[in-house]
């Protein structure tokens, strides 16, 4: 078992175009960790460093991690963590 | 090139004016790879501000998540400028991520008229298409 990560379209490049690969960890910064290990390039997209980059949504299964612990949220095997960049801009 | 039918125009046109003085936001949705916008999704502004737009973040997931399971995509992302021209701003293209999709931007700065223009932003370069409206 492992923890199902679904990618949002432009991030893809660092996945060869799928829209889901898998890791494992028990906390989302080290699931992030080792998804750089097989997809260099990509924690950088979503961590910088202050944490959580602010205008990336990511979600442990339906909830925003923003309202969980973050990069310290626990995740387990058979969980889904799911990427979106925010839909966001603006005049301003 | 955007191709929309006249009925999808009118109703971001309404929800600009509606949420005037603060931008509005919203997703047209059709079927993956049609390029074809057919759905109406007017979505929240979670910033409420006549200078800014967000998506509220559990919202787009659970339209994002709909889309995915109806094998449908995000074709347009629209939002309204409330006293600038309907064009991408540097906010709107640094934040643009949906490679595929259609930026609207419309413009309610004028009481009598609303600017409507259609964008491709991709990897920071803007380009404008032509809207055809369709009745």
């Amino acid at each position: 078992m492992a923890i199902e990560v679904r990618i949002p379209t432009i991030l893809r490049t660092y996945t060869d175009g799928a829209k889901q690969v898998e890791g494992t960890g028990s906390t989302l910064d080290e699931l992030f960790t080792d998804l750089e290990a097989r997809h260099g390039g990509l924690r950088e997209r979503l961590v910088d460093a202050k944490g959580l980059r602010r205008f990336v949504n990511v979600y442990l299964n339906d909830e925003d991690v923003r309202f969980l612990s973050g990069l310290e949220t626990p995740v387990k095997d058979g969980d889904t963590v799911t990427v979106l960049p925010a839909v966001a801009g603006g005049a301003r | 090139m955007l191709t929309i039918s006249r009925e999808l125009h009118d109703k971001i046109v309404a929800h600009a004016r509606a949420d005037h003085p603060d931008e509005a936001c919203g997703v047209l949705a059709g079927p993956a790879g049609s390029d074809r916008p057919e759905r109406f999704i007017a979505m929240e502004n979670a910033e409420r501000s006549p200078t800014f737009y967000r998506f509220d973040s559990g919202e787009q997931f659970r339209v994002w998540t709909q889309m995915d399971d109806d094998d449908e995509e995000p074709v347009v992302i629209y939002h309204s400028h409330t006293a600038t021209q309907a064009y991408p701003s540097r906010t709107d293209i640094s934040y643009a991520s949906e490679p595929n999709a259609h930026y609207v931007l419309v413009s309610t700065r004028e009481p009598d008229s609303t600017e409507f223009r259609s964008y491709r932003i991709i990897d920071g370069a803007v380009t404008e298409e032509p809207v055809t409206i369709v009745e």
